[in-house]
């Protein structure tokens, strides 16, 4: 597998979510994905790009677009240095939430993606990376 | 700040949403909303998301809750015109758009506010009737 191009975005304020989702889509239109899996891919996002804000006090995401032999994918990197999950399998579960969200964003981005990675240790950070292949 | 308008037809809002809306400004229009409900005595809300190209769970929440304040202030909502590929990833994030009609276009919304508004005002009529018997 083969990265051809990457970017990295920080993410600090409430404006950056839309940023990031203007990003995203302009990398999921380049990589030629259809209508409905854009629409997945920024849902995605912007649920991940809040939650780094929201609970994970700020960080960055990182693009990429993939080539693994004939299929292309694209791939981002969320990184925060917050307080972290305690609990990554509640963190996963439907409606749950530590804030005043709905507590879909977690779980409603794993049912978005293909791959979905969360590692997170307390005190140190959460790094979630998603990826989308067409 | 940018604000989104909301117009007045009657004894309906109309609001259209065509930014890529930061989360203040979702926040904003929940107040502007609830202020001009009351002030107007507007008894249906109409909401156009035709040229929304993703709703995550922050905008989905938004539209639960102006809805169930609208309900509070005698007022119906309708959301319509939600692109097929965003109703589509709403399902698969988990998001369910409760107690919120929806319509396929401003128009048929239309109807659904007047024939809304219609059955409630014969209601109101016919409970004012029968305290009359009383």
């Amino acid at each position: 597998m083969e990265v051809s191009k990457s970017d990295a975005l920080e993410i600090r304020v409430s404006d950056d979510v839309v940023l990031v989702r203007q990003a995203v889509r302009k990398w999921a239109i380049e990589l030629g994905f259809s209508l409905v899996d854009q629409t997945k891919i920024i849902t995605a996002a912007s649920e991940l790009a809040r939650n780094t804000i929201d609970y994970g006090e700020g960080g960055t995401v990182r693009l990429e677009s993939l080539i693994d032999g004939f299929r292309k994918g694209l791939r981002l990197i969320f990184l925060d240095n917050g307080p972290g999950i305690a609990d990554i399998e509640l963190a996963l579960t439907d409606g749950y939430t530590s804030g005043k969200g709905l507590g879909l964003g977690l779980s409603g981005a794993r049912r978005l993606m293909s791959d979905f990675r969360i590692e997170s240790r307390v005190g140190d950070g959460t790094r979630v990376e998603i990826t989308r292949w067409k | 700040m940018e604000r989104i308008p909301i117009l007045r037809m009657g004894d309906f809002l109309i609001i259209s949403i065509q930014v890529d809306m930061h989360d203040r400004m979702a926040m904003t229009l929940q107040d502007d909303l609830t202020n001009k409900i009351i002030q107007t005595g507007a008894h249906g809300v109409l909401i156009d998301i035709s040229t929304l190209d993703m709703v995550d769970s922050f905008i989905g929440r938004m539209i639960n809750i102006i809805a169930s304040m609208s309900r509070i202030l005698d007022a119906e909502t309708v959301v319509v015109g939600m692109q097929p590929a965003v109703a589509i990833t709403l399902v698969e994030l988990g998001l369910t758009l409760s107690g919120v009609r929806t319509a396929l276009d401003v128009e048929k919304g239309m109807e659904l506010l007047r024939a809304a508004t219609r059955s409630r005002r014969a209601e109101a009529e016919e409970r004012e009737d029968g305290s009359v018997e009383e």
